[in-house]
């Protein structure tokens, strides 16, 4: 029984450190660097978190012979995310542009920081105002409270 | 403390479970944003499935039409074919298919075997217009108007009841505005 464990346990370490190999002829190593690095980087459509390198998917197959392509065709690496923006929008880059949408994505922990910082030096402020005089009324009742003891 | 200021941290959290809320269920995080509406139909050379002929996005023009991303690897085409073949039976829409990274003979049988809708199918066994089209899976549908527009997709099935309720409103829309 317990051998089983042991071999399941090897088994999946096995799988979990299974990186997929996409073997790719290119002229170069140069060319071969990029290919790896922009098939990293690009994110496979049909997938939720997978890059283009990772996925089996019909169209991240399509999208590796495409970078390929492309690259065989002499473009630059932004061109080629240009491409590719353009046909699949924000979704196929995991480094994000910077919109609107991003700014409002990265700024609002910041904002959020300043406010509370903020709401913490108006409670301060608040909570401690230093030693303040009796007001005439107050010593009236000091005086009042001093003498009946 | 007065009391308003109480309800201060109940209203900010109720807000924002409320825009977290909404944000979730607003969108399909599957769902790719459409990067082609509005623009022609990507340039291509392509051969038809089943006559060999060489085909290009002129040849696409005239009419407005579904353009249908399918394959036999795809399970689901097997139940779109059918509200395909009713669509056009019934409503007389042009259908062109865009046979996507498959067998070409498994495609020719898989058409002897379930009829054939459309008006023709171009073999993209590459992918390439797939990619230009912004394509990511099978099947995918696009309303094209006459001068090769297109104006609207769909990702996944088509059913009679996408159809009615917004395929054919793009179509019709094509007809007031197009020549």
């Amino acid at each position: 029984m317990r051998g089983t464990f042991v071999v399941i346990g090897l088994l999946m370490s096995i799988l979990a450190q299974a990186t997929p190999v996409n073997p790719v002829e290119m002229p170069n190593d140069t060319l071969k660097a990029r290919y790896y690095d922009l098939i990293a980087e690009l994110r496979c459509p049909q997938c939720l978190n997978t890059n283009l390198a990772g996925s089996d998917a019909m169209i991240a197959q399509n999208l590796r012979e495409t970078v390929r392509r492309l690259l065989l065709e002499g473009k630059t690496d932004a061109e080629i995310r240009t491409f590719l923006f353009e046909r699949y929008g924000d979704f196929i880059l995991y480094d994000p542009r910077w919109t609107p949408q991003t700014w409002l994505l990265w700024g609002t922990p910041f904002l959020f920081a300043v406010l509370g910082l903020w709401i913490w030096f108006r409670i301060n402020q608040r909570s401690y105002q230093g030693p303040k005089a009796l007001d005439p009324e107050e010593q009236d009742k000091l005086k009042q409270l001093l003498d009946k003891g | 403390m007065s009391k308003p200021s109480v309800l201060i941290p109940i209203v900010v959290f109720a807000a924002l479970v409320a825009l977290l809320g909404f944000g979730f269920r607003l969108s399909d995080p599957r769902l790719l944003p459409s990067e082609n509406l509005g623009e022609p139909i990507p340039a291509f050379q392509l051969p038809n499935l089943l006559t060999g002929r060489l085909m290009t996005e002129a040849d696409l023009t005239g009419e407005p039409f579904l353009l249908n991303v399918w394959a036999t690897w795809c399970p689901s085409c097997v139940a779109e074919h059918d509200a395909l073949t009713a669509i056009h039976t019934q409503y007389g829409v042009k259908i062109i298919g865009v046979n996507y990274n498959d067998d070409v003979d498994a495609a020719r049988r898989w058409l002897e075997q379930l009829g054939d809708p459309y008006a023709f199918h171009v073999v993209d066994a590459e992918g390439t217009l797939a990619v230009d089209l912004g394509v990511y899976g099978a099947p995918e549908t696009f309303v094209v108007n006459a001068e090769g527009t297109i104006l609207y997709r769909h990702v996944g099935v088509v059913t009679e009841g996408v159809y009615q309720d917004t395929l054919a409103t793009y179509l019709a829309q094509d007809s007031m505005g197009g020549s």
